[in-house]
């Protein structure tokens, strides 16, 4: 028999196995105690396999790249180096312009994914086509970054100016004598940073206008009529009743994007690779590690994106919380 | 706890311990019978390139019943480096430059070929400046399955041929090529983009020019990180490339940075010639425009010119290193196969390479004979200096060459730049 194949058995069945073997094991031990001391050991014994699972895959992981995020280059044998590897990341200029970047990212890959997830959701609310038109934005979130990546190679494609222009932007602009354009090969005012971030927009609209709309659709529309029948306008309506209800959800998607914003890679990397001033900091992760073997570097800008995000996750998660108390 | 889950639990635990009994049976064999073996190899070929190799080791596969499982990548650096630190490596595999090949020979992880090959034959038939490179510490660690000569200037014949009379020094190249222009826009094809390692072409260009500017010692101490970027004797191959070849290529440096290095020569064979000039290796006879061309009639070549001449004669190569990292039977008899005349001529003959094997004669057309000819017979050879380089000055060096086609840094700024880069790549 194929190995593979033995693994895969392996795998499905026993992992399954295992785990009922533990229950049930456990379950024998419980039942040896008294009952005061069941309601005390219970839970852990229960939660044990998923806090081994969360220690061992994340907590330990973190807690080493943090430790070798001191210490030096060579993988080999590491030695300590102090805050070094942080100090370089403040003062290159590479690492910076990263940075800076996704600060770019941050605002403006947000504020329109959300911005115009909430106005098409808000805009095909009461329309006959609705379902058409959110499937059709909702669309590109289905394609993977690399695929959306080559795409948009397309869409940008330059050629001199004189001959045909096949990429499809630069074909428009050219129409009305404009351009051409090298949309991904213009690092000034960090054109091409802009021109990655639109891909992204397109394909991360859908989601938020998703969300949206389905608390949209929860908002009672006896609360929307009884604002009517007072004389409110539409614009009113949005304001006063419709924004605030929408608020929560609002606030979770915008940071789900500001996440995914920080964590942006694989368009940058099959785009520019970080060229034309379009790097950002996980790309330079992946290039101190994979490329350069600097496991220092790599861990220590892995922990200054950890540090950067954890307080959006804090705050996500307290406002979950807050929700759910609410209900 | 339910009856049901009671009564699983047993039989499940039967089907595991069955499952694994399964897969202890299969591990037994012969060492010498290589029958039902594989040998994993990892490189850098796809398309054309992949087909080719795989041409190679079939009669090697016929002959011993063991099979290769090639897996093609563009990013081997990351393959190795992760492979490295992880444990798990390929069997053989293409290495980036000599410079790895040192690394990993030093760590002990690439196994020697002294007692592989056999070796008498192999450095009798092996080109020496080549078998050289393969060299780490007086023992060979690596081969090279197919090898390039960079730096070979390409023109359509059509246009204007300089068969007869090749440009031999840079001024003379410089002034027949505005004279011989034609209908051509521009003198220079340039293509720089190659996703995740663009840049690269602009590099091979500054090598050629410092090396017939400053000669080979020079060259060997800049890419061994003794000499500064900044120095007058490599800024004055970066000025030269500004003003020679950027200034007079087809499109402008924004061009060539949205062009692909593959399809940089396609203006050449475009009706009218949108530039008449392409600067690049011995391979890229099987791409783009060049594969539905006939090589000789359609497009022809001619060695880059000597610039100063006390350096006159110095080449530049690459190729493809291979090491081995598993010392199997299979592995063993599979690199021993790769690097005979027999194994050599299947590639040489389906084109697109040139064989450090001496004995491999089998090239398919006069182009690739004549570039055959100025590998053997180099008389100062030297390996590609970035790709000799530590991975991050070389990452840096294509990001440079990226920014100064572009324009959008100038030549002081990219070599202060690399200045830094430098002082960070080689402390380690």
């Amino acid at each position: 028999m194929d190995t593979r194949l033995v693994t895969a058995i392996e795998v499905v069945v026993g992992v399954p196995v295992v785990l009922i073997g533990y229950i049930w094991a456990s379950e024998r031990l419980v039942a040896l105690l008294n009952a005061r001391w069941r309601r005390v050991i219970r839970p852990w014994l229960w939660l044990a396999p998923a806090l081994a699972f969360l220690g061992f895959f994340l907590i330990y992981p973190t807690v080493l790249t943090a430790i070798r995020s001191l210490q030096s280059k060579d993988s080999l044998n590491p030695k300590f180096v102090g805050l070094a590897n942080y100090k370089w990341f403040f003062t290159n200029g590479d690492a910076l312009g990263a940075l800076f970047n996704n600060v770019l990212w941050l605002v403006f890959f947000t504020g329109f994914t959300v911005g115009m997830g909430l106005l098409v959701a808000v805009l095909v609310d009461r329309v006959r086509f609705e379902a058409w038109a959110k499937s059709i934005i909702f669309l590109p979130l289905a394609i993977s970054m690399v695929a959306a990546g080559v795409i948009w190679k397309f869409m940008y494609d330059y050629r001199p100016a004189g001959s045909a222009q096949t990429g499809t932007l630069n074909a428009l602009i050219g129409n009305v004598g404009l351009g051409p354009i090298g949309w991904l090969q213009s690092p000034g005012f960090r054109l091409s940073t802009f021109a990655i971030i639109a891909i992204m927009v397109w394909m991360w609209t859908g989601f938020a206008m998703v969300i949206i709309s389905a608390a949209l659709k929860g908002i009672d529309a006896e609360l929307l009529e009884a604002a009517r029948m007072d004389g409110a306008s539409e614009w009113q309506v949005f304001r006063r009743i419709t924004l605030p209800l929408l608020g929560p959800t609002l606030t979770v998607v915008s940071t789900t994007m500001i996440i995914t914003s920080l964590k942006t890679f694989d368009i940058v990397y099959t785009l520019t690779n970080g060229n034309y001033n379009t790097d950002v900091v996980a790309n330079l992760m992946i290039k101190e590690m994979f490329t350069f073997g600097d496991f220092g570097r790599a861990s220590a800008v892995a922990v200054i994106l950890l540090l950067a995000i954890l307080p959006i996750m804090g705050f996500n998660i307290r406002k979950f919380r807050s929700q759910e108390s609410m209900s | 706890m339910s009856l049901w889950l009671r009564r699983l639990a047993p039989l499940a635990v039967v089907v595991v311990v069955a499952a694994g009994c399964v897969s202890t049976n299969s591990s037994s064999g012969d060492d010498s019978d290589l029958h039902g073996k594989t040998v994993n190899v990892i490189g850098t070929w796809g398309g054309d390139e992949q087909t080719a190799f795989l041409k190679m080791v079939e009669p090697w596969e016929k002959q011993t019943g063991a099979k290769v499982k090639y897996t093609g990548t563009r990013d081997i650096n990351t393959v190795l480096t992760t492979g490295v630190a992880s444990g798990v490596l390929p069997d053989l595999a293409g290495l980036p430059g000599p410079g790895q090949l040192a690394e990993y020979a030093k760590a002990g992880k690439l196994k020697p070929l002294d007692n592989v090959l056999d070796i008498k034959t192999y450095q009798s038939e092996t080109a020496p400046a080549l078998a050289q490179l393969g060299k780490s510490d007086g023992k060979v660690y690596g081969v090279f399955i197919k090898a390039a000569v960079k730096g070979l200037i390409w023109y359509n014949t059509k246009v204007h041929d300089y068969g007869a009379n090749p440009p031999k020094t840079w001024t003379d190249l410089m002034s027949q090529a505005s004279a011989n222009q034609g209908a051509a826009k521009d003198v220079w094809c340039l293509g720089v983009e190659s996703g995740a390692s663009s840049g690269w072409p602009g590099t091979d260009w500054i090598e050629d020019l410092v090396l017939r500017t400053a000669g080979p010692q020079v060259y060997t101490n800049w890419y061994e990180g003794k000499v500064k970027w900044t120095d007058p004797a490599i800024k004055k191959a970066f000025q030269m490339y500004v003003t020679d070849v950027v200034g007079k290529s087809y499109g402008g440096g924004k061009n060539a940075v949205a062009t692909n290095f593959g399809n940089a020569g396609d203006p050449m064979f475009a009706n009218p010639p949108g530039c008449e000039l392409l600067h690049q290796a011995s391979f890229i006879t099987t791409f783009s425009q060049f594969k539905s061309h006939t090589a000789g009639t359609d497009y022809n070549f001619f060695p880059f010119p000597d610039i100063d001449p006390q350096y006159a004669g110095a080449v530049e190569g690459a190729g493809d290193l291979f090491g081995m990292f598993h010392d199997t039977p299979a592995a063993k008899s599979l690199m021993k196969y790769l690097v005979t005349a027999d194994a050599q001529d299947i590639w040489v003959k389906i084109g697109g390479a040139l064989s450090a094997n001496e004995d491999a004669i089998d090239y398919p057309d006069e182009v690739s004979k004549q570039s055959a000819a100025i590998l053997a017979h180099a008389k100062s050879f030297v390996f590609d200096a970035s790709d000799s380089m530590p991975t991050a000055m070389n990452d840096a060096f294509w990001s440079a060459m990226v920014a100064l086609t572009n324009g959008s840094k100038t030549v002081d700024q990219v070599l202060s730049d690399l200045d830094r880069a430098q002082k960070d790549a080689y402390t380690s």
